[in-house]
């Protein structure tokens, strides 16, 4: 009875072995589920908001509001803040990426998705790749907004674009991690809830908006070394200057790190979450 | 003649607080070009049985082939030719309704050209080329599930799964979605339909298996499954319970069916309706009672399951305070009274 029937269907390649073929599927999905997340971000007001409106008006609160009591020896205030502002507006970005997934998954669209012939985990590279273009426009956004509240970059354009990439490749490996979030929540709001313990140690306790010798001793060490310190070190140094290599070292090693666990975690979060 | 759809003794348990065995040794054939009916009310396993048939869940045990091909080692080959429309109705909100149509087709891996034209000819056949470049957040619940419904046509599958795909909708909603999916059969698409309405299951489907707790306990024409019950459903609303029992002991005379008293309301199966009708209504008239509310009804999924099981359907997810207070099955019966009454011409 298990006779297989003729079954003609629209598919040029409906279902191919073939490794090229597939790998030519794979980024073709990724592409159309990176379209459908970006039109997403033009959509919702929330989201927009999130991703332009905030990171401004932390740029004015910090600038004009708190900056006046903050003195960097050797630099402005805003100089020394505009970096760490940068790798927190992308930290708080990829909070975008727990909560669609969370959405995704409590409408049913993962669903849909899942039912369809499609590359499986295009679900999660097309939601990365949408953060990591949205990221892009929104480094440049705050570059402008930077440069209209006094910002002087020092370095160079070559150093500050190295700044900028190594910021969205930071981004790039949180979004895997708020990806986890994102698959582990019952529904968007819960994956809201989780993400902000993490984000505010993480951008708070650093050195993105304070020198870290301000801190209690005790705290002095998270604060420096934690990610988000060590890439808006490395940022600082590669944009207004100072001791640059041991910083970038650091702030690799722990992307590279973030991928290396999250990418296959998010991964087997997908395929297990039913 | 081959068999599109075969499910065999499939098992799926949920592991939790209370483990749940959603398909217990589920078994059925569905011919190629036939409508196949999985009828049952919440919890019965439907929607497991489903999600298990177009790849989405794997089976603890059993197997299952679409079109001959093993839904979990085939995977990939079984999901280029289904298409699935669930009751949740998975369409991005986001996006427009063009935009969810293109997204699936390049999902789907079809042509570019392919995909534009299919998302014109599908607004349009769904009569949504007016809304079409509309954002989802400006649609009714009806038009949604049009498009969730378009969405799984994008790629013409030759089988084609609908998950309860009128619930929740009102009934003009609903009709028009059943004249959508009678097109589909008359072009010659396998389909699996859940529904916990029986009226649904009669109208479109060819055979029915009745679902219960992960088991298929019936299957069948609707005309068979019917004709166990009694053509009709006779109910009668009396103003006191001393008047609901009197005339229960009135109806009970009408036959061969049991009359069933629920508080101040009796309701009778009987297999001629109109005929039956005028008899109690004459009987009670000599007794000089007077009814309150008296319809003519056709037999529900809770009247099948009564008949087959001597229980009435019960929401698992629910607490039951007793059969008749159970809320899903109140919603149930208040759906079921909601169609269009019953003429006693039942094939």
């Amino acid at each position: 009875m298990t006779t297989a029937i003729a079954t003609p269907t629209l598919s040029g390649a409906p279902h191919s072995e073939h490794l090229a073929a597939r790998l030519r599927w794979a980024v073709s999905d990724t592409l159309t589920m990176t379209k459908r997340n970006l039109l997403a971000v033009t959509r919702i007001p929330e989201a927009l908001f999130f991703s332009a409106v905030q990171p401004i008006m932390f740029v004015l609160l910090f600038r004009y509001v708190f900056g006046g009591e903050i003195n960097i020896p050797g630099t402005t205030y805003v100089n020394y803040l505009m970096p760490g502002i940068f790798v927190q507006t992308v930290a708080f970005g990829a909070v975008s990426t727990s909560i669609g997934l969370a959405e995704d998954l409590q409408k049913g669209l993962i669903e849909r998705f899942r039912a369809l012939p499609m590359t499986r985990s295009a679900v999660l590279t097309g939601r990365t790749t949408a953060d990591l273009i949205r990221n892009v426009f929104v480094v440049i956004i705050m570059t402008v907004v930077g440069l209209a509240v006094g910002f002087r970059p020092t370095t160079g354009v070559v150093p500050y674009i190295a700044g900028v990439l190594l910021i969205l490749l930071f981004a790039y490996a949180l979004s895997w991690g708020f990806a986890v979030i994102g698959l582990s929540a019952p529904n968007s709001e819960t994956a809201q809830v989780m993400s902000f313990p993490l984000l505010f140690p993480l951008t708070f306790i650093s050195s993105a908006f304070v020198n870290v010798h301000t801190m209690p001793s005790w705290l002095q060490g998270f604060a420096t070394y934690q990610p988000v310190s060590v890439t808006v070190s490395a940022c600082r140094a590669l944009m207004i200057g100072g001791a640059t290599a041991t910083w970038v070292i650091q702030s690799l090693l722990w992307t590279i790190g973030f991928l290396i666990v999250l990418i296959p975690l998010a991964s087997w979060r997908y395929r297990t979450r039913t | 003649m081959p068999f599109a759809i075969e499910a065999d003794t499939l098992i799926k348990t949920f592991k939790g607080k209370h483990e749940v065995r959603a398909l217990d040794g589920v078994s059925f054939n569905v011919e190629e070009g036939r409508v196949f009916g999985l009828l049952g009310p919440n919890g019965s396993g439907k929607t497991t049985a489903v999600r298990v048939l177009t790849t989405i869940l794997k089976p603890d045990g059993g197997s299952a082939r679409v079109l001959g091909h093993d839904v979990v080692k085939k995977a990939g080959l079984v999901r280029s030719l289904i298409g699935l429309a669930g009751q949740y109705a998975a369409v991005d909100e986001n996006l427009t309704g063009r935009e969810n149509l293109q997204m699936v087709g390049n999902l789907n891996h079809l042509e570019r050209t392919t995909v534009s034209g299919r998302a014109t000819d599908l607004l349009a056949q769904f009569n949504l080329d007016d809304a079409g470049d509309r954002p989802l957040k400006t649609y009714s619940g009806g038009m949604r599930r049009r498009l969730d419904l378009a969405a799984a046509l994008v790629a013409r599958p030759t089988v084609l799964f609908l998950d309860e795909p009128t619930t929740g909708l009102d009934p003009q909603s609903r009709n028009d979605l059943w004249e959508v999916i009678e097109n589909l059969v008359g072009e010659g698409t396998t389909v699996l339909l859940t529904t916990q309405y029986l009226e649904e299951a009669d109208r479109l489907a060819s055979i029915l298996a009745v679902l219960d707790h992960g088991h298929v306990i019936a299957e069948g024409t609707p005309a068979e499954l019917k004709a166990d019950l009694g053509a009709t459903v006779l109910e009668v609303g009396l103003s006191t319970t001393d008047d609901a029992s009197r005339t229960a002991r009135i109806l009970d005379a009408l036959g061969p069916h049991t009359a069933v008293v629920n508080g101040t309301v009796v309701e009778v199966t009987v297999d001629e309706g109109p005929t039956s009708a005028m008899a109690g209504l004459r009987s009670l008239d000599q007794e000089g009672i007077v009814p309150t509310a008296f319809t003519l009804r056709e037999p529900s999924l809770d009247d099948v399951f009564l008949a087959l099981t001597g229980r009435r359907t019960e929401d698992e997810s629910e607490e039951s305070h007793g059969p008749d207070q159970a809320p899903g099955n109140r919603a149930l019966r208040q759906a079921a009274e909601a169609m269009p009454i019953a003429t006693g011409e039942l094939s």
